[in-house]
């Protein structure tokens, strides 16, 4: 319940805030949204599965952000920034895919 | 809470009742980290989509400028392409009208002075006025002739007897009842109107010997006169020509 209220607030906090991203964050950004909301599933299903774990949850979402960024930054400075981002985003994308089946199999037994 | 989740491992149909457990508040320190984070979590998400939709070229990467700058140059290119060609097909038309206009206009200019020429059209200009008598005896056609021949020599442009147009096939032939031109009978006195240079053609028809000189040998009085406008009104049908066509144009004809 505190998490979702922590989304709700997080995401009120943006609305209101209304804070320009540095130029320097804005390549990274979506790609570390996107890896942190792949590891907010992992965690779900984690708990689902009875293995959730605060201290991994922490670290798998902090490790997954800045593992993210890393990759698009590299891919920056080799000059496929562009590809490599959309190549992490498609992993990513594949792993929240089959998160969510898994999260939809304990929850739907279907 | 490792021991919870053996304890709902067990049961086999919990999965709701595990997230029901787990999202009850307790303030434990793991709620308060994952929700910490999904705090964070949402709060990037709502400033990417709002900066994703608020901006739009100042987020994209270099390449990507380059790549976007590149297909604004070319189209500009292609468009100032079109441009020009447009510019030039425009140039060509307008021209094209105007020679069109121009020879439209040639073609008219040129009708005209036919038809002044060939007896279709009225005519009016500076010309002489002359008019010949015959008191007793007929004027054989061969002198009223000569008196045709004279003007066409002054380089008379429409002339007229009577009622007649003469034209390049214009002929006087002599009849019982009188003189006839191109088949219609004239009666005396014979009024001639004649568009050309008055000085040069009254010279010409007052030549000592000349044409009014022999129209007075066979009898007839003379009585001609400048015009600064004679109105040639008698017209001619031309028939098309029934045997004869247009040569193929020559080069510069």
């Amino acid at each position: 319940m505190i998490a979702l209220i922590g989304l709700v607030v997080g995401a009120l906090v943006g609305l209101f805030l209304e804070p320009t991203v540095p130029a320097v964050l804005q390549p990274y950004l979506p790609i570390a949204v996107v890896a942190a909301l792949d590891a907010l599933f992992g965690g779900l299903r984690a708990l689902l599965d009875g293995v959730f774990d605060d201290r991994v949850f922490v670290i798998s979402f902090l490790s997954n952000v800045v593992v993210a960024a890393l990759i698009v930054f590299l891919g920056d400075q080799l000059g496929v920034g562009t590809q490599l981002s959309t190549a992490v985003v498609v992993v990513l994308g594949i792993r929240i895919f089959s998160n969510a089946a898994a999260i939809r199999r304990h929850l739907l037994k279907a | 809470m490792p021991p919870d989740h053996l304890q709902r491992q067990a049961e086999p149909r919990s999965a709701w009742r595990t997230l029901a457990r787990s999202f009850a508040p307790s303030g434990s320190r793991g709620q308060v980290i994952t929700g910490l984070l999904c705090a964070l979590l949402g709060f990037a998400l709502v400033v990417q989509v709002q900066a994703n939709r608020s901006e739009g070229l100042s987020s994209l990467r270099q390449d990507e400028l380059v790549r976007i700058l590149d297909e604004v140059t070319r189209r500009a290119e292609e468009l100032q392409t079109q441009v020009t060609d447009l510019r030039a097909q425009r140039t060509e038309l307008v021209t094209g009208s105007d020679t069109e206009r121009a020879a439209r206009e040639a073609a008219a200019a040129r009708a005209e002075v036919q038809g002044i020429l060939a007896g279709e059209l009225p005519a009016v200009g500076p010309g002489v006025e002359l008019i010949i008598r015959e008191p007793d005896q007929p004027i054989p056609a061969p002198v009223l002739y000569n008196v045709l021949e004279e003007l066409r020599n002054a380089g008379a442009e429409a002339i007229q007897v009577g009622d007649q147009r003469l034209t390049a096939s214009s002929y006087f032939i002599d009849t019982p009842d009188g003189v006839q031109v191109d088949g219609v009978l004239l009666s005396p006195p014979y009024r001639w109107l004649a568009i050309g240079d008055p000085d040069t053609v009254t010279t010409a028809l007052s030549i000592p010997g000349g044409a009014l000189a022999a129209v007075r040998n066979a009898g007839g009085s003379t009585d001609l006169s400048s015009r600064d406008e004679v109105q040639v009104t008698a017209v001619r049908v031309v028939e098309r020509p029934r045997y004869a066509t247009p040569a193929p144009a020559v080069e510069g004809g």
